[in-house]
């Protein structure tokens, strides 16, 4: 059989265009990602920067009340960051470690079929959609502590932390178990092959081991945390006190972004820009968790 | 018994109850609200439309606003997500743009959702003039789950085999139509599930599209990309945010629905990875 040449060289050089082509189009889409974080960082800091010619920095930092929307107005941010703080501490506090006795029970101390059984379960508690666990936080969890702490509070930072810790467990749990995972079967085999128990074996061996994946892993649930906004905005209040009395009502920075932009202040007033100056904030703040989240991870990689 | 011995035990305990007692609270949560929202869920109730009075009160805009949301960022994220991907995977060489890259998308992932709220309030609502509409929500849930997307496709085309892709190379085929013929139709199906999963995490999705200023309340049902609307979870929150006990109710029907919409996307997400699992042949 006679092959054409010419016909075969412009198919080949039609195919050689097309392809060009597409892997343009390819990266055009990849660079999206890239047009979305200068975006974001454009949006936050064109509103941010005529916020603070208006307001002096340190007033911002030190000035314990954010009233923006009253008449005595104060725009000092700690109010907000503390209630940030105070929801996500309770938060951390209920799934850190209860994220990781899963992980490591369901990894070391139950068969492979129940564990079958109970990952998926427990993925569930990842699935159920934010402001369903704030109707929960705020019509269920907060009536019940009241039966125990009489003096909580209707919107309290307390059940909104609480249940918010729910929500991250499965975070918590998933990424510890890929951690615990990735461990050499060498070193499990050698700790039980010198008697060690399931415990041993599990707090001395394998979670030193996989120190650098839990690590990075509580930094995307710090990240989480600080960014969760409807389990806040509905069970922990919107009241910017400065308390560190979790039995009463605070507002997050997420949850006065809401409470904000929900409301009819008119755009290009100042009352407008305080929501991007608190976003600023809650923007550095899950920047630096989960930037530092991404560091250890590359940490890890290398060491391997 | 040695205390060894007995603290390992201890920690099986423990480990038991941690587990028991997380899964349920989560019953109990469900329990109490399917308790509280059953008798308000009817066909009245889905093909109503929202009232002043909760016994009246119907969720037909929100259910329907939900969907168009779905179908269009469905669309829109997408051929953005798995193009950038493809790229990614089986075109970009490993070096420092390949990670600063990877540095975006990770970091992406970890901005919170109200930000993207902002950003779309900024860009689609005023810049672009959209207005609160179905368009401007969609496309900024779309550039919500844009890393979801992106991650789980990278895996998905990263669990085909390289000897399919060596094996096209071989036969004379281009780069290209080795990924278009044979990558992605292998990777389809892990593609698809984490498409659904990252849907399904929009169709929850509240913050965002509070803060683009969809409205609680609207009595009419969206018709085109470029109208007002209202979905599920924000429908939700604004009974929620109301005095009257009779919202509890509504709410709490609502809640029922949007579970029942979540729940079954992950359902057939987790299907379709079974069946994929049982025919993989490598």
């Amino acid at each position: 059989m006679q092959i054409d040449r010419k016909k075969v060289d412009g198919t080949q050089r039609l195919n050689r265009i097309i392809e060009k082509f597409i892997v343009i189009l390819l990266f055009l889409a990849t660079s999206v990602s890239i047009i979305v974080t200068f975006s974001i960082i454009y949006i936050i800091f064109s509103e941010a920067i005529p916020f603070f010619k208006e307001v002096s920095l340190v007033e911002f930092l030190t000035d314990t009340q954010w009233t923006p929307l009253f008449t005595q107005k104060h725009y000092g941010i700690l109010p907000l960051l503390v209630g940030t703080l105070l929801t996500s501490l309770i938060a951390l506090l209920v799934a850190v470690p209860s994220g990781i006795v899963i992980a490591v029970f369901l990894n070391e101390y139950v068969s492979a079929k129940v564990r079958d059984v109970i990952k998926p379960i427990i993925e569930l508690l990842a699935l159920v959609p934010t402001v369903v666990y704030g109707y929960f936080a705020l019509l269920i969890v907060t009536p019940a502590l009241q039966k125990i702490i009489p003096d909580l509070q209707s919107f309290n930072a307390l059940s909104a932390g609480l249940v918010m810790g729910m929500m991250i467990l499965p975070m918590i749990a998933s990424l510890t178990d890929d951690a615990i995972k990735s461990v050499p079967r060498s070193l499990r085999e050698a700790a039980y092959g010198l008697g060690a128990t399931r415990f041993q074996t599990s707090f001395k061996v394998l979670i030193p081991a996989a120190s650098y994946g839990i690590v990075a892993a509580v930094m995307l649930a710090i990240a989480r945390a600080f960014g969760e906004t409807m389990i806040v905005t509905i069970a922990a209040g919107q009241f910017p006190i400065l308390t560190f009395d979790p039995r009463q009502p605070v507002e997050t920075i997420t949850a006065y972004i809401v409470q904000v932009t929900m409301g009819d202040v008119p755009h290009d007033s100042l009352e407008y820009r305080t929501v991007f100056a608190a976003a600023l904030v809650l923007f550095l703040l899950t920047s630096i968790a989960t930037s530092l989240s991404f560091y250890v991870r590359r940490k890890m990689a290398m060491l391997k | 018994m040695t205390k060894a011995r007995f603290i390992d035990r201890l920690f099986a305990v423990t480990g038991w109850l941690v587990t028991v007692v997380s899964l349920f609270i989560l019953a109990l949560f469900i329990g109490v609200t399917l308790k509280i929202g059953i008798e308000k869920l009817n066909l009245d109730f889905l093909m109503g439309y929202p009232s002043r009075f909760p016994e009246r009160a119907g969720i037909l805009p929100a259910l329907l606003g939900t969907f168009w949301l779905f179908i269009l960022t469905l669309i829109i994220t997408v051929p953005i997500g798995v193009s950038a991907a493809i790229f990614l995977e089986e075109f970009m060489k490993p070096g420092r743009w390949a990670t600063i890259i990877e540095f975006t998308i990770y970091n992406l992932s970890g901005v919170p959702s109200v930000i993207y709220g902002l950003l779309g309030l900024q860009f689609f609502v005023r810049w672009f003039g959209w207005g609160p509409t179905l368009i401007s929500g969609a496309a900024t849930l779309a550039l919500l789950i844009l890393p979801v997307v992106i991650v789980a496709s990278r895996e998905a085309l990263r669990a085909v085999p390289n000897t399919i892709r060596e094996a096209a190379l071989a036969l004379g085929a281009t780069r290209w139509q080795t990924v278009w013929h044979q990558v992605l139709p292998a990777a389809g199906p892990g593609i698809a599930t984490g498409v659904i999963l990252a849907l399904s995490r929009a169709v929850g999705e509240t913050a965002p599209i509070l803060v683009i200023g969809a409205a609680g309340f609207i009595a009419f049902l969206p018709k085109s990309p470029f109208d007002d609307f209202t979905a599920l979870p924000v429908q939700i929150f604004n009974w929620v945010s109301r005095p009257q006990q009779g919202f509890i109710v509504t709410a709490a029907a609502a809640i029922i629905v949007l579970l029942g919409l979540v729940f079954l996307l992950n359902g057939i997400a987790i299907f379709l990875r079974w069946k994929w699992q049982k025919r993989q042949k490598w």
